[in-house]
């Protein structure tokens, strides 16, 4: 069953490669850090129906400082016109929230992601407390069997970091490994914590992984894993991706172990191109990656499901600190926003935003604090607004 | 899930009252039950020349000629060092993966040890010689210090990170299996016994190297049994440490802050479990320009390993292009683990110095000198 459906996203996604690109148009090429999955619009169960000529989207703005970026995205979209109806639920992870209510809001959000098939989300907030509840980012995922992660990290024009040249896309499983939630104490003091990895969901990644290079003219997919030490579970990884790497000549296909990707990400990030693995590697290496370019406010992704596609950022913090004080960078929802509009074919209106967000970092007169600057969000939302403006 | 943690939840509340005897109870491959005492303290005899033996595991590749360095470094130091050269290559003991009796003999007897690196076949079913090494002495620490070079250019400066990895166990327990085909379980295990003796050793070896913080990595958001118990015993663990100060982070805020800007963690002890550990040391190590430059220490009750955590480089082996500096470095975090703190620095400070004037540097770090002239150039700072 799972294998069917991956394997005809899979196809799908072939489909749409093989077909010619109209993105390779020089006017687009700043763009091109967040035209990641637009192809996946081909198929008719991925479409999601249009109302009086508007698309609803479930718009989920998360904890911390989700509500700030939410808004300058709703901004930044009324504005272009983009023609979007938001659903917008109010989930929340911090406890203070009256108990309850919390999962009621939580079921609500994932019954109309399930209605809508598209959602644009911010992070919730996760509590340490064995009292607390499983994280609702990994349940939303597991509900919804949205298994493909995808980060992009790509050096911003005009925003220095330690590192140039920087193009990679981290592709995560998000459904098993570590993260499945079961655990349990055999006796006082000895603690078990599964990590299952399976053949069926490993293909299915993989063949993401690879689907995705070749829809976006990647020319390279390294293999992240520790099957040096976890020889089962992330030999079973591995092994899977090897096999059907032989079916993707065009591509270079190799893999690394988990401790050498990150060094060699501190070192030389400019050899990683796809890189697709199981989901805790996913988490530290978005972050790695995420420190290179300039933080998880300039990076956008989303999560890939068989038929829910959530947009959110790509590095995933809450950004409890600075909640409320008006500092919050919005440019990884904004792009993940982009990112949404193209997966539904409005890509005139993801051009105008995306350029003016790069416009705007690229001047450099108008930046939040996180990209050196001393503007506060709204004053770089308006900035967007006016850039919008001058390119009419 | 959500009823398997309600039945949970009382279980977990006794245990905590009655967590002391459980901890003596539960041991299982180490009877020893930590109060204040030193963890890992070296306690090994001086010969009748006043001097110590070390087991030397010189390792495959370019293992012997950074071994060679390091002696002729130490003997121009005048350090109270003898070698016992010991030969590590497996045997197969009742189908299992061992060393050889006259090397367990030899760390047993010495108590410390310095090791080359070791070629370990990928994905050939036995098990690495590293693991093997640190499964047969309970070395439960790794020390990873990381530590800028002057004279080597990253797009980093001034680090100086200290980080402890759990060693015996968490997600590198090797427990595995194949529940069907194609479905397969990696357990990560967590232990309070062993999650309190790393803690300790943490809290120590700041108190120890004059750090005044302590930190967990740990990612008990998703999994709150066993990172929240490595959390908890972290916790009580610093109530002994008062002069220590104790935080914790998220291993994703780690990550993203220390790849960011790693100088905030200059005062700080990092201390996690097994992967988390792994992962950041050697992101720590990239963070410096390698592991070439990077020392380690694998510290147990019994005895302590230091090495080389690069690898054998065969393709460079015998031609005299190998970098010895991490080899050294490792050295002189045995010198002081033996309390031999004097020999150390002023080892330290000719390696250091060498490689800031970069006249002598070996090819990775961009220089055209041979290992014996590198080592030739600090024997003359000595």
């Amino acid at each position: 069953m799972l294998s069917r459906n991956s394997t005809r996203a899979a196809q799908r996604l072939l489909r749409a490669a093989s077909q010619p690109q109209q993105r390779l148009n020089a006017a687009r090429t700043f763009a091109s850090v967040s035209d990641a999955p637009s192809q996946t619009v081909q198929s008719d169960i991925f479409k999601p129906t249009k109302y009086g000529g508007k698309y609803t989207v479930t718009l989920i703005p998360g904890d911390g400082i989700g509500a700030e970026v939410a808004e300058s995205v709703k901004t930044v979209f009324k504005a272009d016109n983009v023609p979007i109806t938001w659903e917008q639920i109010e989930v929340s992870g911090l406890q203070e929230t009256p108990a309850g209510r919390t999962e009621e809001k939580f079921q609500e959000a994932v019954a109309s992601l399930r209605r809508n098939k598209l959602g644009l989300k911010g992070i919730l907030h996760t509590p340490i407390a064995r009292s607390g509840h499983q994280s609702f980012n990994v349940a939303l995922r597991q509900e919804l069997d949205i298994y493909a992660s995808v980060s992009l990290v790509k050096n911003i024009p005009g925003l220095k970091t330690r590192h140039d040249n920087i193009d990679l896309c981290i592709i995560r499983e998000n459904t098993e490994g570590e993260y499945s939630g079961l655990e349990h104490q055999s006796v006082p003091g000895v603690v078990e914590s599964l990590k299952i990895i399976t053949r069926a969901k490993s293909e299915r990644i993989a063949k993401f992984a690879f689907s995705f290079a070749l829809a976006n003219n990647r020319k390279k997919v390294t293999c992240i894993h520790k099957a040096n030490i976890m020889k089962l579970a992330d030999g079973l990884f591995r092994g899977t991706f090897q096999r059907l790497a032989k079916d993707y000549p065009q591509l270079e296909c190799n893999d690394m172990i988990v401790d050498n990707a990150s060094m060699q990400c501190v070192g030389r990030p400019q050899q990683f191109d796809v890189m697709v693995m199981p989901n805790l590697y996913g988490g530290i290496l978005s972050n790695i990656a995420a420190a290179l370019v300039g933080g998880p406010g300039v990076v956008p992704g989303c999560n890939m499901g068989r038929d829910v596609a959530v947009f959110e950022p790509g590095c995933r913090h809450v950004g409890l600190d600075i909640k409320g004080k008006d500092q919050a960078n919005p440019t990884a929802l904004l792009l993940s926003g982009t990112m949404l509009l193209r997966h539904l074919g409005l890509d005139d209106h993801a051009n105008r935003i995306s350029n003016a967000v790069y416009d705007v970092i690229a001047q450099g007169n108008v930046r939040t604090p996180d990209m050196g600057g001393q503007a506060t969000n709204q004053e770089f939302t308006r900035a967007i607004l006016e850039s919008m403006e001058k390119a009419l | 899930m959500l009823a398997l943690r309600a039945i949970a939840a009382p279980v977990q509340r006794q245990c905590w009252r009655a967590a002391p005897r459980a901890a003596v109870t539960l041991s299982l491959q180490n009877q020893r039950f930590y109060s204040q005492d030193r963890v890992a303290k070296f306690d090994g005899q001086k010969d009748a020349q006043g001097r110590y033996t070390v087991s030397l595991i010189e390792g495959d590749g370019i293992g012997p000629e950074i071994a060679v360095a390091v002696k002729d470094i130490f003997a121009a130091a005048k350090t109270p060092i003898a070698w016992e050269p010991i030969n590590v290559d497996p045997i197969l003991k009742d189908g299992k993966t061992a060393i050889p009796d006259d090397a367990i003999e030899s760390i047993r007897k010495n108590k410390i040890a310095l090791k080359g690196p070791l070629a370990t076949p990928i994905g050939k079913g036995h098990v690495s010689l590293n693991l093997t090494l640190r499964r047969t002495f309970n070395l439960f620490a790794n020390l990873r210090p990381c530590r800028s070079v002057a004279g080597y250019k990253t797009p980093y400066d001034n680090v100086d990170t200290v980080l402890i990895r759990e060693n015996t166990e968490g997600e590198y327990s090797g427990i595995e299996h194949v529940v069907v085909d194609g479905v397969v379980q990696s357990i990560k295990l967590i232990t309070r016994e062993a999650s309190e003796r790393v803690l300790r050793f943490a809290f120590q070896h700041a108190r120890t190297i004059g750090r005044k913080k302590v930190r967990v990595v740990h990612k008990a958001t998703i999994m709150k049994m066993s990172d929240g118990l490595f959390l908890t015993v972290g916790n009580q663990v610093a109530k002994e440490f008062p002069d220590i100060e104790f935080d914790a982070e998220l291993l994703d805020n780690t990550c993203l802050k220390m790849t960011t800007d790693p100088v905030p963690y200059n005062d700080k002890v990092l201390v996690m479990p097994n992967l988390y550990g792994d992962i950041l040391s050697d992101m720590c190590a990239g963070l410096i320009g390698g592991l070439g430059l990077t020392p380690s220490g694998n510290i147990g009750d019994e005895c302590s390993i230091f090495e080389a955590v690069h690898g054998s480089a065969p393709d460079i082996a015998g031609k005299g292009l190998a970098n010895p500096t991490a080899l050294l470095l490792s050295s002189l975090m045995m010198l002081r683990h033996m309390g031999l703190n004097e020999y150390a620095e002023r080892i330290e400070k000719a390696t250091f110095d060498t490689l800031a004037e970069g006249k002598a540097l070996t090819g990775d770090l961009g220089g055209k000198a041979k290992t014996h002239e590198y080592a030739a150039a600090i024997i003359e700072k000595l």
